[in-house]
């Protein structure tokens, strides 16, 4: 039993939800983010935002897996700051369905003084409803300057660093997150983040405390079952059931639970 | 939590994993030598080539942790956010200061 709690099944077909639930996924949470194409106006978002709230958890609920969502526009669509305002203005209005869990994934892209513009104002609307928040952090080259400048952000409003996780963590920003009281997402994605052998090392380094690891799965080539494979990998080192299961899913419970909408059926 | 393997399992589990990756990373540089237009790679003016032989070096430097300063390496170490974002992608290497966005960045998610 495992919960995935980044993947984006907006970008996966049926078949990926009957895998999972095979593999023993019976949860998952699903950001908001940029669909590989520019949303020409705030409407596109809305009609996403329905898609996440909607159409997903009932899709998901036919293989007995709970669906939770976040919503945002994503940092790749915020160079634009008037497109990135009228979606941010459209957010309340989905804050009451049930599955969402808060505004996410929220962080930088290249770190541009636009993106962190749009990034502060997603801040203050997590920080006025009380709500979760999801971090994405850069890709690559950018990351470590990015992960930093997004923590000093979340810092200067105030928010509680316990009640955000800061996702796509490597061996060189995950020290950083921990340190300053957030929670820390691995991410398990060919090329370009980590594998599940790293995953485990940063485990092995770091602990499992407020860690979770998720597939991030969705248009790139990725792996809706790379959750069940870090597990395996674990196994195979021999560490124990009980550490296995703290980080595949009762840390993401714990952590999704603070938002009080979390549940598993 | 530590490593519950000793050395010898965690070389027997991963060594050939790992000697393939090695022999990729070799045929990858012969093949950017041997391309129409091909080089010496030690004299490659591409920062991304640059910034994997930076890493071959690290790699034998004898320090530990070598995968958190290999990222570190190929960071972007500046602070101030900049002033508009070029591009979606990025291309896994520092980029140099003042230089135009190369044109192979992925587009990723
Ligand atoms: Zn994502």
């Amino acid at each position: 039993m495992y919960i995935d709690p980044h993947i984006h099944m907006v970008s996966r077909t049926t078949d990926d939800y009957q895998r999972m639930a095979l593999a023993g996924c019976v949860a998952i949470t699903e950001p908001a983010f940029w669909a590989g194409y520019d949303r020409s106006s705030a409407q596109g978002f809305v009609d996403y935002f329905g898609l996440l709230t909607d159409t997903e958890p009932r899709r998901a609920a036919q293989f007995g897996i709970k669906h939770h969502t976040w919503l945002c526009i994503n940092p790749k669509e915020s160079e634009d700051i008037g497109l990135a305002r009228e979606v941010l203005a459209e957010i309340p209005a989905f804050l009451d369905r049930p599955n969402v869990l808060g505004i996410g994934e929220i962080g930088l892209n290249k770190n541009s003084r636009n993106e962190l513009v749009v990034l502060d104002e997603h801040i203050a609307l997590a920080k006025k409803h009380n709500l979760l928040i999801l971090v994405h952090t850069p890709h690559l080259e950018d990351k470590l300057k990015g992960t930093r400048l997004i923590m000093d952000a979340i810092i200067s409003q105030g928010v509680d660093p316990g009640r955000v996780l800061i996702d796509h963590v490597e061996e060189h920003t995950v020290r950083l997150v921990l340190d300053r009281g957030f929670w820390a997402g691995m991410t398990l994605y060919p090329d370009t983040k980590c594998t599940p052998q790293r995953a485990a090392d940063i485990f092995e380094m770091h602990g499992t405390d407020r860690m979770w690891i998720n597939s991030a799965a969705d248009w790139g080539v990725s792996d809706p079952l790379a959750v069940p494979k870090c597990r395996d990998e674990m196994r195979r080192r021999g560490h124990l059931d009980a550490v296995i299961r703290k980080v595949s899913f009762d840390n993401p419970r714990a952590f999704l639970s603070q938002s009080g909408r979390f549940a598993i059926s | 939590m530590s490593s519950p393997q000793t050395a010898a399992q965690v070389i027997d589990q991963y060594f050939l994993e790992h000697r393939a990756k090695a022999l990729d990373l070799a045929a990858f540089l012969d093949r950017i030598e041997r391309a129409s237009d091909g080089a010496p790679v030690a004299g490659s003016h591409d920062i991304r080539v640059r910034a994997l032989l930076r890493a071959i070096d690290l790699l034998r430097d004898g320090k530990p942790e070598r995968a958190r300063r290999l990222l570190e390496l190929w960071s972007d170490q500046t602070t101030e956010p900049i002033a508009k974002a070029p591009m979606k992608g990025a291309i896994g290497a520092a980029p140099l200061p003042g230089a135009a966005p190369l044109s192979g960045a992925a587009s990723l998610p």
